[in-house]
């Protein structure tokens, strides 16, 4: 489990760095904003909204269990973590979905 | 349950091939046993490792379908589940030939990790006193079970994209001493084990912790390392 | 690049990871919000404009950022791509300083 998580954790990673230098470049045009916020109410960018969120969430994930495997006190527990991280990753993106 | 198994087995080097093989299945086969007995009954010019085959000495590991095990307690019943196994050399390792790899590098690993005790007293020093209920010594002690059998080596994802990379089984080691009060290697260890090659490669996969046949954990060792290599460079003494 | 070095980046990128995620919470639950209320871009940008807090707090964020990913592809690349040395090094410095500016200027606009 913890294998995959890894992989997952690695390609959200790649996809936010290719996403950033675009959602910044956005952002910065600003003064169009109301245009902008009509334009994200379509269903497929709410779609593209709701993939990067779990993304996000998933590299969130990931990377506290990294933090927790090594800067916390060893546990037998500490196999488990790939799994939580899972679980929170699903949870918000299913929160995210809902909010939508 | 089939009377026969049928089962691949690598020949040949590196660029061999998988050889088919049918065995008389018996219980509480273990796959050391499937291949001893290819050996002797059908292809004598098989080679192979094991030694105790008892669980004690880890000269048996092998890739059985797709994962590093100890044969020789590595029961049928619980790999083949239809009647079929795969055997090949351990992964992350030249092939000498057929289902025997060569270790030389793994133990270099080991001996370019630190992995010598290095010690400051002599004959005429008293012996060090070190409480086995120490923090240190606990986590010492957690590591220093390992018989170098390569599972975890085989296993590990980094060893397979990074050549260069010590693996958890040296770098275990380097904890156990790294946490062993009475070891003098200080900031030169920690320097073998810091950089590209070394701790900080590690990205917890915890292949090695999930088939470490006696239960080690090299990655908790291996996040030791890293927090004892990061508060070294802080600290400016790497 | 030497042990030294290698770990200070290391270092650098675990810090930014405990940054970012205080940083990357506060960012979800707030755009979530302000989304979901159906505020206007005037109104959004009523309340961002002039506000030093929040322009500091996301100077705080693209900074951490601009850390963190190049260090992140470093990996990657010399895993994936078998790529080390000055090339790698250029190259995830353009791409520092490219998250770093375009994201300083993203604040702006919004906050400034």
């Amino acid at each position: 489990m913890s294998r995959w998580l890894a992989y997952a954790h690695r390609l959200s990673g790649i996809a936010l760095a290719v996403f950033l230098p675009v959602h910044f470049w956005v952002l910065s045009r600003a003064l169009e904003l109301d245009a902008f916020l009509a334009w994200t109410e379509q269903p497929a960018v709410k779609a593209a909204e709701w993939g990067l969120v779990t993304l996000l969430a998933l590299h969130l994930a990931g990377g506290l269990r990294v933090l927790a495997l090594e800067f916390l006190p060893w546990r037998n527990w500490a196999g488990g973590l790939a799994a939580a991280a899972a679980v929170a990753t699903f949870a918000a993106g299913m929160a995210f979905a809902l909010a939508l | 349950m089939s009377a026969m198994l049928k089962v691949q087995v690598w020949r040949g080097g590196a660029d061999g091939a998988f050889e088919a093989f049918e065995v008389p299945r018996r219980e509480s086969q273990t796959v050391l046993d499937v291949v001893t007995h290819i050996q002797r009954a059908l292809d004598p010019t098989l080679a192979y490792r094991y030694a105790c085959r008892v669980g004690m000495c880890g000269s048996c590991a092998m890739t059985v379908n797709g994962a590093a095990r100890w044969t020789c307690r590595t029961h049928v019943d619980k790999v083949a589940k239809d009647g079929r196994l795969s055997i090949a050399p351990l992964r992350n390792l030249p092939v000498i030939r057929d289902l025997v790899a060569d270790l030389r590098e793994f133990f270099d690993k080991w001996a370019r990790a630190g992995g010598q005790f290095r010690g400051a007293r002599t004959k005429a020093d008293d012996f060090a006193r070190v409480s086995p209920q120490s923090d240190a010594r606990q986590l010492a002690d957690a590591g220093i079970e390992c018989i170098g059998c390569a599972v975890c080596y085989a296993s590990c994802d980094v060893v397979a994209r990074l050549p260069a990379y010590l693996g958890p089984a040296a770098l275990n080691r380097a904890w156990t001493l790294v946490s062993d009060e009475r070891d003098a290697g200080g900031a030169e260890r920690l320097r073998a084990v810091a950089g590209d090659a070394g701790a900080l490669s590690c990205h917890t996969h915890m292949s090695c912790t999930e088939r470490c046949p006696k239960n080690l954990s090299p990655t908790a060792g291996i996040a030791g390392l890293k927090r004892a290599v990061a508060r070294a460079a802080l600290a400016g003494e790497l | 690049m030497s042990a030294r070095g290698e770990t200070l980046l290391w270092i650098a990128q675990r810090a930014s990871a405990a940054v970012l995620a205080l940083c990357v919470t506060v960012h979800l639950v707030t755009i979530v919000y302000a989304t979901q209320g159906g505020l206007s871009g005037a109104e959004i940008l009523g309340r961002t404009r002039g506000n030093v807090a929040w322009g500091a707090f996301y100077v705080v964020f693209v900074l951490a950022a601009a850390v963190h990913a190049p260090i992140g592809l470093r990996a990657v690349l010399a895993e994936w791509f078998g790529w080390r040395g000055r090339a790698r090094a250029f190259l995830l410095i353009a791409f520092a300083v490219l998250l770093a500016g375009l994201g300083l200027r993203a604040v702006a606009a919004v906050f400034a």
